[in-house]
C-alpha cells in the first residue's frame, strides 16, 4: 500500500478555487459523520459532509453486483441531520463559557445547602478557583471518608476523539486518583445482553450478533426484511450518519418485501413497510411464540437445521404447543395479549416460512425498544430462535438490521475509542489501574446516595468478558477499606435525568445532604448541570485537536465501521479556538492531575500533539504516510482491498453447526448457562417464556394510568446531544414544536385516546403517573396504536415548573421522569423503561414562558 | 450557456431534513453578498419539507416533499418586483437584490409556490422587511461548487442537480424520459425544478373472509374510473390491497369478488387518500 502515499496531493490546492476569501476548510468527526468545516475569522461558516475529491481517487469504494444492478456507495460521507445542524450546537446559547459556582455553595462551610441544588443560580469563577475548590474537596473527602467515597461517571456518546473521549482522559485521571467506578449498563439493547447471548453466544458483543457482509447477502439472497422493534432511519446504526439510507432504497428496488413490527409506525416503516404489525409494548414475546406455534404446527421450520444446529428445541416446542402448560401459544392467544389480529399473525408466520428473511431486530442486529421492557431477555432469545427455525446463517437468512455489514477492509488496524486512547499499550508507558474495589451500577447510583445500602445487583453492566460475568453478585457499600458510602459525584455530561429511568430519583439524589460535593463538566447548561456545585466548561470537538476514525468503537463493538461505507481516519484539527474559557476534557483533567500531584503520571511528559502522534503510531497509518503528511492532508480513506475476504456472519456456523460461544456451541433453546446458574429463576427460566409485564394494560395500575408509554431513541437528535441546542432541529415537527413561545417536546397519541380525553393535535398535555409528570405537545396520529403513547427518551432540557422540587411537573420533555427503574428481572440487572403506564390530561395551567 | 436545474425524486426522499438543515447552515448568520443576506434563525425554509401522512389499514405512509424555489422562467416574482429587485441571471437562477428587495412584500405574494419568505428584519425597522428565498446557492456555484448544499447533503440522491442545457446531464436525461413533472403544471411555467413521483392519492383497504375471520387473500378488485378506465388488482396474503396514483375529483367504482364469496361494490369520489378500511366478505 506504500505506493499510494506518493499519489497523495494536497487538498489545499485541489479545493482552493472553491474557497471564499479568507476561508479555510478543516476536516473533523462529528457524532453524525465526517464533516468538512469552513472557517473564516475564527468562526465556523458552514459544516458540510466530507465529499471525496480527486485526491481520494486511490481509495476505491466497494460495489455489489446483483443481476443487472451495480450498487455502490456515494463518494462522500452521508452525515446525520443533527451533524448537519452542528454549527448551532457549537454556538448554542446555553454553552457554559466559564467555570461557575453555585451561588450559595460555600466549600468552606459545613452546610452545603444541598437542597438548593437545582434552584440556585451560578456565579462565574476563575479556572484557578474552580480547580482549587475541586481539588480541595477531593482531598477533604478522601481523607475523611476514603477514596471510595468519590464516584465519577461520564455520559455515553461524548464528543468524538480518541484522546478526549472518556475511555481516555476521564478514565486515566480517575484511575490514577482512585474512585468508585460506575458500571454503565447496556441501555440501548438491555435484553440482548441479558437474554440473547444465552441463546447464541456473542457475549463479546454484549449479546449483539455479527453483521459482517450481510448487505451483499441481503441484496442477493433475502426476499423479506422484518423490522422488529427496529427503525434504522432513526437509530442510524448509532454513529453511522445516514450511510445506510441507500441500502434500504436498494432493497426496495430489488422488490424485497418489508414488514415493520412496532407499536409506532416508525420512520423506516412509513417509507418502506408493506405491512405494519403493531403489538402492545412488552408483548413481542407472545407474538414470537405464536409465529413459532404456526411453524411447528404446520411443519414449516427448518427441521434439519434445528436438529443439527440447536439444543433443547423439543422442550421449548412443548411449551409453545402447550404440552407442558396446557396453553397452546396460538395466534388467538397472542392476539389477545398483543392486540394484533390472529389472522395477521397467521398470514405473517406463513409468509416468513416461505421467504428467506432478514430479521432486523433492533439497531445493529440486536437492540430496539422491545429489548428495554420487563423480562425482555425472553423476547431477545426468541428472536434468535425464530431466526434459527428458518436456518440462521443460510444465505438470505440472518439477523441483520439493514444498516451495517458492508464489504469492508477489516485488516487495516486503527483503534476504536473504547480501547482507551492515551491508555492503550504502546501509547502510554503505564496504564493505571483503579485501586478502589467498590463499584456501583449506574442504575443504582441515586440509591447509593439516598440510602446507606446495602444495594445488590449482578454483573458489571456491560458484561463482555464471558457469559457468566453477568451472574457475579455485587454489593454496595463494601466494608472499609475497600468501600465507603458515596459523598461526592463527578459528572462528565448532564444527560441522566433525561436518559435514565425514574428521573426524579436523580433529582432527589442531587439534593441529598449525603452528596457533599457535585461537579459537572459539560459543554451546555442543560439537564442535570444545574444541580452541580461547580460547573466546568468543556469545549466541543470542533474546538480542540484530536484523532479518530469514523464510527470506530472497538472493544465490544469490534469492527463497528462495517456500519459505514468507507473507513475514514481523521486528524481532528481544532477548527476554532474554544469559546469563552472552555477547554477539552483532556486538558481539564491535566490541570486537575497537576494540582493533585498526579501530573507526571497523567501526561508522562506528553503534550497533546505527542499523545496524538503516539496513538497514530500504534495504528497501521504510519505504513501509509507520516504523521506530518497526515496532519497536512487531514484524513485518510482506507481503500477497499482488491482481495476482500467475505466472512458472512453466521455462515461458518451454518456450514458446521458448531462453534458458537454457548456451552453446547449451538443455538440453545434451553440455556445451559441459565440452567446451571439458577434453574428455578421463574423470571428468566432456562427455556424462555412469555411473562406478562408487571406494568402493562392488564395491571391493577392501569385503572389509574391506562396508557402504555414507550420512550424511544430520537429521530432528529442523538440522545440529549444536539437537542435544544440547535433551533433548526427544534423546528423539525417531530423533534420539538413551537407554541406560545416555547419549544415543546412532542408525544404521539392515537386519535381514539386523544378523543376520549378531549385532546387535540397541538394541545399541551400533561403525561403523569405516581413517579412524575411531564408536559408535552400532543401529536395526534394513527401512527401510534391505541392504548399506547410514544415520546423520545432524550430531551436535553429538564425544566421543572418548580425548580429543585423532586416530582415537579417538567415542561422540558424528560419523559424518563415517568418510567420505572425496576430491574428487568430478578437476576437481570438491566433496565426496563419500556414497561410504563401513564395517563394524559389536557394541560390548562401555566404554559407561557416567563 | 448553462441552466442549473434540479430533479427531486419524491420516491427516494426519506424525510431526514438534511436538505432543510444544510440550507440553514449555509444561509443563517451568513451574508453572501450580492446574492443574499442572512436567513433569519427561525421561520424561513428556503428549502422546505412538507409531510403528508397517508393512513391505510395495512400501513401508514408518509410522503415528504422538498420544496425549494422553482427558479421559474418568466418568474412571477420578477414581474412583481419593482426596480429590478428580483432578476433572472443569465443561467436562469432567480436572485433577489438584498438592498432593492427591502419593503417589497408583493414579491412574497406573487409566488404561486409559497417559497418566498418575508424577513421582518426587526433589528433594522427602517428596512421595512425583506423578501428572501433560495438562490440555488448561486454564490457557491459561481465559485465552482458542483451542487447546492441541499443536494450535497441528501443521503439518498433524492435531489439531483445538474445542467438542463447539457443533454448528457442526469437532470436532462430524467426530464427527457418523461418521468418528471412540475409542481403546479396548470400554471404552465417552465421551472428549473422538476419532480418525480409527486404525491397522488391512494386507495387502500383490507379484505377479511366473514366465515373464517381469515385474511381475504386472492380477492379480485375491479376498479373502474369515471372515464371507463379499468384496473384489476388482487389482495395480497394479508388481504390488503393498494392502488396508487388515483386522481383527485375522479369517481371510482370498485367491484370486490372471489369465487366463494358474495361480491361487494363500492363507489367513491376521490377527495384525498381513500382508506376503505376492513371489508368483510360473506360466504356465498
Amino acid at each position: 500500500m506504500n505506493q499510494q502515499s506518493n499519489r497523495l496531493t494536497s487538498s489545499d490546492t485541489e479545493n482552493s478555487k472553491t474557497l471564499g476569501s479568507g476561508e479555510k476548510e478543516i476536516v473533523t468527526i462529528d457524532l453524525g459523520g465526517v464533516v468538512k468545516v469552513s472557517v473564516r475569522d475564527g468562526r465556523i461558516l458552514r459544516v458540510r459532509p466530507l465529499v471525496f475529491g480527486p485526491e481520494d481517487e486511490s481509495s476505491k469504494s466497494w460495489n455489489i453486483q446483483v443481476g443487472n444492478f451495480k450498487f455502490a456507495p456515494q463518494r462522500q460521507v452521508s452525515i446525520a441531520h443533527f451533524a448537519q445542524a452542528s454549527r448551532k450546537k457549537v454556538y448554542a446559547e446555553n454553552r457554559i463559557l466559564y467555570p461557575m459556582k453555585r451561588e450559595d455553595f460555600d466549600p468552606n462551610g459545613t452546610d452545603r445547602k444541598t437542597e438548593r441544588r437545582g434552584k440556585s443560580g451560578y456565579v462565574r469563577i476563575s479556572w484557578d478557583e474552580a480547580l482549587n475548590i475541586i481539588t480541595g474537596e477531593i482531598r477533604r473527602i478522601r481523607s475523611k471518608y476514603g477514596e471510595a467515597a468519590i464516584a465519577a461517571t461520564g455520559s455515553s456518546h461524548m464528543a468524538w476523539g480518541l484522546l478526549n473521549y472518556r475511555f481516555s482522559a476521564f478514565n486515566r485521571f480517575f484511575k490514577l486518583l482512585g474512585h468508585t467506578e460506575v458500571f454503565h449498563n447496556a441501555d440501548s439493547w438491555e435484553g440482548w445482553n441479558w437474554g440473547a447471548e444465552h441463546a447464541y453466544g456473542f457475549h463479546w458483543r454484549l449479546g449483539i450478533p455479527d453483521q459482517y457482509d450481510l448487505l451483499e447477502d441481503a441484496l442477493k439472497n433475502a426476499e423479506m426484511i422484518v423490522y422488529w422493534s427496529a427503525d434504522p432511519e432513526t437509530t442510524l446504526c448509532t454513529y453511522g450518519g445516514q450511510e445506510s439510507a441507500m441500502y434500504r432504497q436498494w432493497l426496495r428496488k430489488l422488490g424485497k418485501k418489508q414488514v415493520v413490527i412496532d407499536p409506532f409506525c416508525n420512520f423506516t416503516g412509513v417509507i418502506y413497510a408493506d405491512k405494519w404489525l403493531a403489538p402492545r409494548p412488552g408483548t413481542d414475546a407472545a407474538l414470537a411464540l405464536a409465529i413459532a406455534y404456526i411453524w411447528i404446527k404446520e411443519g414449516t421450520y427448518d427441521k434439519e437445521y434445528v436438529k443439527t444446529h440447536t439444543f433443547g428445541f423439543e422442550a421449548w416446542a412443548d411449551y409453545v404447543i402447550g404440552t407442558d402448560d396446557r396453553l397452546p401459544k396460538t395466534p388467538e392467544w397472542a392476539s389477545e395479549i398483543a392486540g394484533v389480529p390472529a389472522r395477521t399473525i397467521r398470514a405473517f408466520a406463513r409468509e416468513w416460512a416461505t421467504k428467506r428473511t432478514m430479521l432486523a431486530a433492533g439497531n445493529r442486529g440486536g437492540q430496539g425498544g422491545a429489548s428495554r421492557t420487563a423480562y425482555a431477555h425472553e423476547w431477545t432469545r426468541m428472536m434468535v430462535f425464530l431466526a434459527a427455525m428458518q436456518g440462521y446463517g443460510k444465505p438470505g437468512v440472518n439477523i441483520w438490521s439493514t444498516n451495517a455489514g458492508v464489504p469492508m477492509n477489516e485488516e487495516f488496524s486503527f483503534p476504536g475509542y473504547t480501547l482507551g486512547g492515551m491508555n492503550m499499550s504502546g501509547v502510554a508507558k503505564n496504564a493505571p489501574v483503579n485501586p478502589v474495589k467498590q463499584k456501583i451500577l449506574r442504575l443504582l447510583l441515586p440509591d447509593a446516595f439516598l440510602t446507606s445500602g446495602p444495594l445488590n445487583w449482578r454483573g458489571e453492566g456491560l458484561n463482555g468478558r464471558s457469559a457468566e460475568q453477568q451472574f457475579k453478585p455485587y454489593t454496595y457499600p463494601l466494608p472499609t477499606p475497600d468501600g465507603a458510602l458515596l459523598k461526592m459525584l463527578y459528572r462528565c455530561g448532564a444527560s441522566y435525568i433525561a436518559t435514565m429511568p425514574d428521573g426524579n430519583k436523580w433529582v432527589r439524589m442531587y439534593q441529598s445532604p449525603n452528596m457533599e460535593f457535585a461537579v459537572c463538566q459539560t459543554p451546555w447548561f442543560e439537564g442535570e448541570a444545574n444541580f452541580a456545585d461547580v460547573l466546568l466548561p468543556v469545549c466541543t470537538s470542533y474546538e480542540r485537536d484530536d484523532i479518530g476514525e469514523f464510527y470506530n468503537i472497538g472493544g465490544y463493538s469490534i469492527d463497528s465501521y462495517v456500519g459505514v461505507n468507507h473507513r475514514v481516519i481523521v486528524y481532528q484539527q481544532k477548527c476554532i479556538e474554544p469559546l469563552g474559557e472552555s477547554k477539552g476534557d483532556y486538558e481539564i483533567f491535566e490541570m486537575l492531575a497537576e494540582r493533585l500531584g498526579l501530573g507526571e503520571a497523567y501526561t508522562e511528559g506528553n503534550t497533546v500533539e505527542d499523545w496524538l502522534r503516539k496513538i497514530y503510531a500504534v495504528s497501521d497509518m504510519p505504513k501509509i504516510m507520516t504523521w506530518e503528511e497526515f496532519k497536512k492532508k487531514g484524513y485518510y480513506i482506507v481503500p477497499f482491498p482488491e482481495n476482500h475476504t467475505v466472512r458472512r456472519a453466521m455462515a461458518s456456523f451454518y456450514e458446521s453447526g458448531k462453534g458458537l460461544a454457548t456451552p453446547t456451541g449451538k443455538i440453545e433453546f434451553q440455556s445451559k448457562n441459565l440452567e446451571e446458574f439458577d434453574r428455578d429463576d421463574k423470571e428468566r427460566p432456562p427455556l424462555p417464556h412469555y411473562i406478562r409485564s408487571w406494568e402493562d394494560h392488564t395491571s391493577e395500575l392501569a385503572k389509574n394510568y391506562p396508557l402504555q408509554l414507550i420512550t424511544v431513541h430520537p429521530r432528529y437528535s442523538f440522545h440529549t446531544q444536539y437537542d435544544a441546542k440547535s433551533v433548526w432541529l427544534s423546528e423539525i415537527p417531530h423533534q420539538r414544536v413551537l407554541k406560545d413561545g416555547y419549544y415543546w417536546w412532542p408525544m404521539q397519541v392515537n386519535p381514539k385516546d386523544a378523543r376520549e380525553r378531549g385532546i387535540e393535535n397541538g394541545d399541551i398535555i400533561k403525561a403523569f403517573n405516581d413517579r412524575g409528570a411531564v408536559l408535552c405537545i400532543a401529536e395526534v396520529t394513527e401512527r401510534i396504536r391505541p392504548g399506547v403513547v410514544r415520546s423520545q427518551e432524550s430531551s436535553s432540557t429538564y425544566d421543572p415548573l418548580e425548580p429543585g422540587v423532586p416530582g415537579s411537573i417538567d415542561r422540558g420533555g424528560c419523559v424518563n421522569l415517568l418510567t420505572s427503574s425496576r430491574m428487568m428481572s430478578k437476576n437481570a440487572s438491566g433496565f426496563a423503561p419500556g414497561s410504563c403506564l401513564v395517563e394524559l390530561v389536557k394541560w390548562e395551567g401555566q404554559r407561557k414562558i416567563k | 450557456m448553462t441552466r442549473p436545474g434540479m430533479v427531486i425524486n419524491i420516491d427516494a426522499c426519506i424525510g431526514c431534513y438534511n436538505c432543510v438543515l444544510a440550507c440553514k447552515d449555509e444561509h443563517v448568520g451568513n451574508d453572501w453578498l450580492p446574492y443574499s443576506v442572512s436567513q433569519p434563525d427561525t421561520g424561513h425554509f428556503w428549502m422546505n419539507l412538507k409531510e403528508k401522512e397517508n393512513v391505510l389499514p395495512q400501513v401508514i405512509k408518509v410522503t415528504y416533499t422538498p420544496i425549494p424555489c422553482m427558479q421559474c422562467k418568466d418568474a412571477p416574482c420578477v414581474k412583481a418586483a419593482k426596480w429590478g429587485a428580483a432578476y433572472t441571471r443569465e443561467d436562469g437562477i432567480v436572485v433577489f437584490d438584498p438592498e432593492k428587495a427591502k419593503g417589497q412584500r408583493q414579491i412574497v405574494d406573487a409566488c404561486p409556490y409559497g417559497v418566498v419568505y418575508w424577513n421582518e428584519m426587526k433589528d433594522i425597522p427602517e428596512a421595512r422587511g425583506l423578501a428572501q428565498k433560495c438562490t440555488f446557492c448561486a454564490h457557491l456555484l459561481d465559485r465552482g461548487y458542483k451542487q447546492p448544499r441541499c443536494a450535497e447533503s441528501c443521503p439518498t440522491n433524492a435531489i439531483i442537480f445538474g445542467d438542463l442545457e447539457d443533454s448528457g446531464s442526469d437532470v436532462s436525461r430524467l426530464i427527457r424520459s418523461g418521468a418528471t413533472e412540475t409542481m403546479l403544471p396548470d400554471l404552465g411555467i417552465d421551472t428549473a425544478v422538476r419532480y418525480i413521483s409527486l404525491y397522488k392519492p391512494i386507495i387502500g383497504g383490507s379484505v377479511v373472509f366473514g366465515d373464517t375471520g381469515e385474511c381475504g387473500t386472492g380477492v379480485n378488485l375491479a376498479i373502474m374510473d369515471d372515464a371507463g378506465q379499468k384496473t384489476n388488482i388482487a389482495t395480497n396474503n394479508y388481504g390488503d390491497f393498494l392502488l396508487k396514483g388515483v386522481s383527485i375529483g375522479k369517481k371510482y367504482t370498485i367491484r370486490i369478488s372471489h369465487p366463494k364469496y358474495s361480491p361487494k361494490k363500492i363507489a367513491l369520489k376521490i377527495e384525498g387518500d381513500a382508506n376503505l378500511g376492513e371489508i368483510v366478505l360473506q360466504k356465498k
